[in-house]
């Protein structure tokens, strides 16, 4: 089944802006899609659409066979959640399960149900022990995965990352992306993780690059960035890895064409040898 | 500012920090009343025993409960003066051309004081044992009766808490663009007040604009939530009267109802 499923969608920010033009894209069930783009490219408007924050101004867009419009807006939105950039930005209360709870207490859960929810929602992002520690003490990381947290209270089947781990430092972001690993794995929750952090994209099942509100290139993460030219042409870079192993063949050394950190070093030893 | 949200909560586990925040507020509008409704030093002795008893339950040590007092000494002093010097009475005991001071102007003007310790002491015993989070519940539970009359009681209550998660966040982000307007070379601390305030502009409006695009952001974030007013939600932290509370409650009647027969029986001061 489609998740999320985009048909000729249309959309713009108003005359002379950014423009989306018959957009066609589709996540599946259970799946893990990294969207790829620099700045500009319309990724962020992507989760907005698709998450009835922004209306689409023609074509469909539907989510698990259901047609978004006014009305299921909020059934919608209860399977779709979205994190954001900025964790500082979307934390509504003081104290950790308070703002967990806030999406489930929105939706009208029972009292009894939002407690056994802040636990199984804080536990899935590994920050039981914070339950009632106060949000603004807390590091970057942590206060991304409350967020996350909070979104997970509310039961979504699919979770789209809008540049979540943009803010935080290295640290911080290995946290979110294991978060969203072990949320797609173990919960079977469906991801869209966007992010213009290569290495990311190299953990999803498939990667998609956008440019300009178009979908450019689609496929399987190694397969994309076997492309290098290409990619080059939408401002993107290589995964260091593979970056590294592009300057080495450069160079005229004998490694292949590889991600993977292990496969360089044994090809690397070889030449060395 | 970054202490649990912020103002002057002491975080110990204690009688007082326990019961309903409602009842801590009704509580301090009866006391603040019974302050007013004496009329002589019994009974506002009455009310600065039960205030004795309070602060002792609550286990906020004394230094802090002086502290609060610190801020207000321009005020007592102030008071106290102006009192000592105009208040017009029979026995004067000192005089010089307009001024003098009575017998009458001391025991009114150490009244005066002793009132405004009391008002001070015991609304600053409210935010040391209550967390800025509780006060809105309880707030928020109070006003629920304007409802009926179309209030927007649960708008202003999430207003309030959305304030108090954002003070540390804002009060961070006003010091990094002080340092950065400091490293292009703006300087805070010289000149005259005027001066002073001109250097204020610099600081205020990027935060202001930065306000508005989190605050844009945080609705963004909310509708992703599904927020969607007070429509069908529900709570997850309900305020519940305890023996506690009941405890309270019968302590504050007594209170009133014993500064009212004291003021009734035992007359003003002077």
């Amino acid at each position: 089944m489609h998740a999320i499923e985009f048909r000729d969608v249309d959309f713009s920010y108003g005359e002379g802006g950014f423009r989306i033009n018959k957009l066609n894209f589709t996540v599946e069930e259970g799946e893990f899609v990294a969207v790829l783009g620099h700045n500009g490219s319309g990724k962020s408007t992507l989760a907005r659409l698709a998450n009835g924050i922004l209306e689409a101004d023609g074509g469909t867009i539907t989510v698990f066979d259901t047609p978004l419009n006014d009305k299921n807006l909020y059934e919608v939105r209860k399977q779709v959640g979205v994190v954001f950039q900025n964790p500082d930005n979307q934390t509504v209360a003081s104290i950790v399960e308070d703002d967990v709870a806030f999406g489930a207490e929105n939706v009208g859960t029972p009292r009894e149900e939002i407690g056994r929810r802040i636990g199984f929602a804080l536990s899935a992002v590994g920050m039981e022990e914070y339950r009632h520690a106060t949000v603004a003490r807390l590091s970057g990381g942590q206060k991304q995965r409350v967020a996350i947290a909070g979104v997970l209270a509310l039961k979504p089947r699919v979770m789209i990352l809008d540049e979540s781990t943009a803010m935080l430092d290295p640290r911080g972001r290995r946290e979110i992306v294991d978060v969203v690993l072990s949320l797609n794995k173990k919960e079977k929750i469906t991801v869209v993780l966007i992010t213009h952090f290569m290495e990311e994209a190299l953990l999803a099942d498939r990667a998609v690059v956008m440019n300009r509100g178009e979908i450019v290139m689609q496929g399987a993460p190694a397969e994309i960035f076997r492309r290098h030219e290409e990619l080059l042409t939408y401002n993107l870079a290589l995964p260091r890895i593979g970056e590294i192993s592009k300057r080495l063949r450069e160079g005229g050394l004998d490694v292949s064409d590889t991600l993977d950190p292990d496969t360089l070093a044994e090809d690397i030893a070889k030449c060395v040898s | 500012m970054k202490e649990v949200a912020f103002g002057q909560y002491y975080p110990v586990d204690s009688f007082i920090h326990k019961v309903d925040p409602r009842l801590k507020l009704l509580f301090l509008i009866a006391y603040i009343v019974a302050i007013f409704l004496a009329k002589n030093f019994y009974g506002l002795a009455a009310c600065a025993g039960v205030l004795l008893a309070i602060v002792l339950f609550s286990r906020v040590p004394l230094g802090k409960v002086l502290r609060a007092v610190r801020g207000v000494t321009f005020l007592v002093l102030f008071t106290a003066v102006i009192n000592v010097f105009f208040y017009r009475g029979d026995t004067v005991l000192w005089g010089w051309k307009f001024l003098q001071i009575t017998r009458e102007g001391l025991i009114f003007s150490a009244f005066l004081v002793l009132r405004i310790l009391l008002l001070v002491v015991c609304s600053s015993m409210l935010t040391y044992t209550t967390t800025p989070v509780a006060l809105t519940d309880g707030i928020e539970s109070l006003l629920t009766p304007l409802k009926w009359v179309r209030f927007p009681v649960h708008v202003l209550a999430l207003v309030m808490s959305i304030a108090l998660r954002f003070i540390p966040i804002l009060s961070d982000e006003t010091e990094r663009i002080k340092n950065a307007q400091k490293a292009r070379g703006a300087d805070f601390e010289s000149g005259g007040l005027v001066k002073k305030v001109r250097a204020v502009v610099p600081i205020l409006i990027p935060l202001l604009l930065s306000a508005f695009r989190r605050a844009d952001e945080l609705g963004d974030a909310m509708d992703a939530r599904c927020y969607m007013g007070d429509k069908h939600r529900t709570k997850y932290k309900k305020l519940r009267f305890t023996w506690r509370d009941a405890i309270v409650f019968f302590v504050g009647g007594a209170l009133i109802a014993g500064v009212v027969v004291l003021r009734v029986y035992l007359g003003a001061p002077v």
